[in-house]
C-alpha cells in the first residue's frame, strides 16, 4: 500500500494567549489517502483551523511531524506544498476575476500570460464563462467563492485545505456550490481536507468525516461515510445519510442536552 | 454627460454671481483699485502683464514640480524602509513627525543662507512641505495590507519579494495617491512660501513686489493663476489615479 498522501502524527500545538500557552491540539493523528475527500468537524476551539494552518506552514507544532507524500517536512519546508481556501475569499480586488484566479501559478513562477491562459480554459467548468473581466466588487459571494476555488484547484497541489469555505455565504449558495464541488471533486479526485461547522455538509461531501473535541483539540470519533458516488441530493433524506448525521450529531454531543 | 453637467454648473453659477456681486460692491463703494481691484482690474492685469505673470509662472511651476518628485521618490522610499523593518520604523518614525514640528518659517531662512537665492532652497521648501502626507500614506497603505491575504500567499509558498509586489504595492496604491493629492495642493504654497522669503523670480516674488509697488490687481492675478495652478495639479494626480486603479470605481457598487 503506497504511504498515505497526509501523514499527521502525534500532533501538539500550543498557542499563547494573555501571557498563557493555550493547548490547540493534543496528540492528534490524522491520514489522508490520495484522492480521499476528508471533513473536519467540531466546535470552534477544537483546533480545525489550526490544523489546516500547521499543514500549510502557517503555524508551527511544539510536537508531531507532518508527512506530506511520504516526505515529512518541517514548518519552514510545507508553504507551496499544498493549496489552501479560507472562508473569505480573499481575492484581490484590484485583479479581475481572470488575474485573481491565476494568482497561485504566478505565485508558483509561472508567466503572468500563460497563467492567466491556464485559468481562462477553464472558467465556464467553473461557471463563471463571461466573467473574466469583472472585478470581484462586481461579482456575488457566490461567483466570488468560485473565484476563489479556481485558484485554489489551478494551484495543482496534490492536497486542497478547505477552511469552511462555504461558511459565508447564504443557504441557497452554499447549497448549489455544495452540489457543485462534489461534482467537480468526482471528477478530479484530488485529496480533500476540509473544516465546516455543518453536519449535513460534512456527510454529503466527504468519504470520511473526522470529529475533534474542543480544549484541548483532539481528534474523537472517525467515520467512514458509506453513500454511494455520485453523490445526489436526494441523498440527504435516505436513512444512510440520517444514520450517519445521528452518529456524528452524537459524537458532538449535540443530540442531549441543547433541546430543553 | 448630463450628470457631470449638473455638477459643474452649480459651482460655475456661484463663482460667477460672486465675482458680479464683488465688481458691483466695488464700483458703487469707490473702492480705491490698490485696495481692492474690482475682477475687471484683474482681467485687465492679465491682459496688460500676462508676458511677465507667464515668465513666473514658469518658475514657480517648475520648483512645484521638481519639488514634488523630490517628495515623492523620497516619501516612497522611507515608506517602504519604515514597513519592511521594524527597527527602521523605531528609528525613522519619531524624525518624520518631528521634521512637521519645525517651522517652515525657520527652516525657510536658512536654506536660504545655505543654498541662496537660486532654484534650490525654494525645490527644497517645496519637497519638505510636500514629503510628509506622501510618506506617511505610504507607511499607512502598505500595513493596511489585508493580513489575511498576506498569510494566503505565504500559504501558496509565496516569497517576500512577490507578497510585496502582488500584494502590498497594490493595497497601498489608493492612499498614496491620497498622500500625493494633498502633498501637490501643499507644494504649491510651499514654492511660494520659499519664493516670498528670498526669491529674484516666481509668482511668490512677484506678489511681494507687486504689493510693494501697490499694484493689487497683479498680486490678484498671481493668486488666482495659483489658484488654478493647485486645483489643476490636484485634477491631474486624480485622473492619473483613475486611470492607474480602474477597479476603484466599482467599490461604490456593492459595499
Amino acid at each position: 500500500m503506497p504511504p498515505p498522501l497526509l501523514n499527521i502524527s502525534n500532533l501538539t500545538a500550543t498557542y499563547m494567549e494573555d501571557g498563557q500557552h493555550l493547548v490547540a491540539l493534543e496528540n492528534v493523528d490524522l491520514q489522508v489517502q490520495k484522492g480521499e475527500f476528508v471533513c473536519l468537524i467540531g466546535p470552534s476551539g477544537s483546533g480545525k483551523s489550526t490544523l489546516l494552518d500547521i499543514v500549510s506552514g502557517l503555524f508551527a507544532e511544539v510536537e508531531g511531524s507532518v508527512e506530506i507524500n511520504g516526505h515529512a517536512l518541517t514548518p519552514a519546508q510545507r508553504p507551496g506544498s499544498t493549496s489552501y481556501m479560507r472562508q473569505r475569499d480573499l481575492l484581490m480586488p484590484w485583479r479581475t476575476a481572470l488575474e485573481n484566479a491565476a494568482l497561485a501559478l504566478e505565485v508558483h513562477g509561472h508567466p503572468r500570460k500563460e497563467a492567466q491562459r491556464l485559468a481562462a480554459s477553464r472558467f465556464s467548468e467553473f461557471g463563471l464563462a463571461g466573467f473574466e473581466d469583472k472585478y470581484p466588487a462586481q461579482l456575488s459571494g457566490g461567483m466570488r467563492q468560485r473565484v476563489a476555488f479556481l485558484r485554489t484547484v489551478l494551484a495543482e497541489r496534490d492536497l486542497l485545505l478547505l477552511d469552511e469555505p462555504f461558511g459565508a455565504l447564504d443557504a441557497l449558495n452554499r447549497s448549489n456550490l455544495q452540489q457543485w464541488l462534489v461534482q467537480l471533486w468526482e471528477r478530479e479526485q484530488q485529496s480533500v481536507v476540509m473544516v465546516t461547522h455543518d453536519v449535513d455538509e460534512a456527510v454529503f461531501l466527504a468519504d470520511r468525516v473526522v470529529v475533534l473535541r474542543a480544549r484541548p483539540g483532539t481528534v474523537i470519533h472517525e467515520e467512514v461515510i458509506s453513500l454511494p458516488r455520485p453523490r445526489t441530493r436526494a441523498m440527504l433524506t435516505s436513512d444512510a445519510f440520517l444514520a450517519h448525521r445521528a452518529v456524528l450529531l452524537d459524537a458532538l454531543g449535540l443530540l442531549e442536552g441543547d433541546v430543553a | 454627460m448630463n450628470d457631470r453637467l449638473a455638477r459643474i454648473i452649480g459651482p460655475v453659477l456661484l463663482l460667477l454671481a460672486l465675482l458680479i456681486g464683488w465688481e458691483i460692491a466695488v464700483r458703487v463703494t469707490d473702492t480705491a483699485t490698490w485696495m481692492l481691484p474690482a475682477p475687471s482690474d484683474i482681467i485687465r492685469a492679465f491682459r496688460e502683464d500676462w508676458r511677465l505673470l507667464l515668465q513666473h509662472t514658469r518658475v514657480t511651476l517648475s520648483e512645484v514640480v521638481i519639488g514634488f518628485g523630490i517628495a515623492l521618490a523620497a516619501g516612497l522610499i522611507t515608506g517602504v524602509a519604515i514597513d519592511s523593518s521594524r527597527i527602521i520604523e523605531r528609528a525613522l518614525y519619531p524624525l518624520l513627525i518631528a521634521s512637521q514640528t519645525i517651522p517652515m518659517v525657520v527652516l525657510a531662512p536658512l536654506f536660504l543662507i545655505w543654498f541662496g537665492y537660486g532654484l534650490l532652497p525654494k525645490v527644497l521648501v517645496t519637497a519638505l512641505v510636500a514629503y510628509f502626507p506622501l510618506a506617511v500614506n505610504t507607511v499607512d497603505g502598505l500595513k493596511s495590507t489585508d493580513r489575511e491575504l498576506i498569510r494566503l500567499m505565504l500559504a501558496m509558498g509565496a516569497k517576500p519579494g512577490q507578497i510585496f509586489h502582488l500584494a502590498k504595492v497594490p493595497s497601498a496604491l489608493p492612499m498614496i495617491f491620497g498622500g500625493a493629492r494633498i502633498s501637490v495642493a501643499f507644494a504649491v504654497i510651499g514654492a511660494v512660501f520659499g519664493e516670498y522669503v528670498g526669491a529674484k523670480e516666481g509668482l511668490g516674488y512677484l506678489m511681494d513686489r507687486s504689493a510693494a509697488m501697490f499694484e493689487t490687481p497683479r498680486v490678484f492675478a498671481c493668486i488666482v493663476i495659483l489658484a488654478v495652478m493647485g486645483v489643476s495639479l490636484f485634477t491631474l494626480v486624480s485622473v492619473i489615479e483613475r486611470v492607474a486603479l480602474p477597479w476603484r470605481r466599482y467599490l461604490a457598487v456593492t459595499t
